[in-house]
């Protein structure tokens, strides 16, 4: 491929990458929400990072199957729990890797 | 040149925020670098391609349609469906981003991704933080993206795969914000709740609607929920 092709090829994916970014922003920003959505945004961020972190930890990719051995998922309980007493998101981020590289002798 | 002390103090709590995001982009982004190289992508495109999308698994699926000759318009429809899920995040923002000046959103907006949103929206709610701080750690963010991408592409063969367990980093983040996240029953049973739909979605359906689907789903019940308690009481 040639330079205007990817310039193609990566500036129509910018602009449908963008344009969800920014139209939520621009326009609701300058709004007065509604109670509802207000409330029912508050439940959103815990939603989503569970929605994300839930597969990596109970399920293999390809191809996808259920599975309750993972490193990931025995890792993740000690680095939970290190999270909750510390609150440390940089400590947490340390302790998790640590255990996953010393995982990685055992499994 | 001096240097206004609010300027660098914006600077540093920004930096304090972002780090951890940082260290979990650079494997990331060298294996994204390296599979791209492999896939006969020039480090240029590659820096290209990071500055213009930003968007991790955009990038991955990109790369891997590239390697089988997939049409460019094939790739950009794909791109959009993946990243509509910031259509959630960005709207969840606005509750924090209220009355801003359109020209800083649309600047701000370039730099939502699912890593940037998970900490700045932990700081907006704990308070304290501003959107100064939120954009510093959108563009550290970037800028760490862009080295790893370019970096994997030029020289990602001989880094060693796996290294000091560098794999976890961004689910160790995801995990301790999730923790943040938790603050009160309807909070954990929402978290619950999406973990389990998201498990059952993500098994039987390809692609990666299980994220806004279970996320949505799992919001909805948890605010009707609320709102069942709030009217009994």
């Amino acid at each position: 491929m040639r330079f205007v092709d990817y310039l193609m090829l990566f500036g129509g994916m910018g602009l449908v990458t963008y344009l969800p970014r920014a139209l939520p922003l621009l326009y609701l920003s300058h709004k007065q929400l509604p109670q509802w959505l207000v409330d029912w945004l508050e439940l959103i961020p815990v939603a989503i990072l569970s929605a994300l972190l839930a597969p990596t930890l109970f399920a293999d990719s390809a191809p996808r199957n259920l599975n309750l051995g993972k490193p990931e998922l025995l890792v993740a309980i000690p680095t939970l729990i290190f999270a909750w007493k510390t609150r440390s998101l940089g400590g947490t981020v340390l302790v998790g890797m640590l255990l996953y590289w010393l995982a990685g002798f055992i499994f | 040149m001096s240097f206004p002390s609010i300027q660098r103090n914006i600077l540093r709590q920004g930096a304090t925020a972002a780090w951890p995001i940082c260290l979990g982009y650079f494997p990331i982004g060298l294996a994204l670098g390296v599979l791209a190289q492999q896939a006969g992508l020039p480090w240029w495109a590659v820096a290209m391609m990071s500055a213009i999308v930003f968007a991790g698994s955009a990038q991955f699926i990109c790369i891997a349609m590239l390697a089988a000759d997939v049409s460019i318009p094939s790739i950009i429809l794909t791109t959009f469906f993946v990243n509509l899920r910031h259509l959630l995040m960005s709207s969840a923002l606005a509750v924090h981003l209220a009355g801003v000046s359109r020209r800083f959103l649309a600047l701000y907006s370039y730099g939502v991704t699912d890593e940037s949103f998970a900490v700045n929206m932990t700081r907006f709610r704990a308070g304290g933080w501003g959107r100064w701080q939120a954009l510093t750690v959108n563009h550290l963010a970037n800028s760490a993206w862009i080295l790893s991408t370019t970096t994997g592409a030029l020289v990602g063969q001989f880094v060693p795969q796996g290294a000091f367990g560098i794999d976890y980093a961004l689910t160790g983040m995801f995990i301790c914000l999730l923790v943040f996240q938790l603050q009160g029953r309807i909070y954990l049973l929402t978290g619950l709740l999406a973990a389990v739909i998201s498990v059952g979605w993500y098994l039987l359906i390809p692609g990666d609607s299980y994220i806004v689907g279970s996320s949505m789903s799992a919001a909805t019940f948890g605010y009707l929920l609320k709102r069942r308690y709030q009217r009994g009481k």
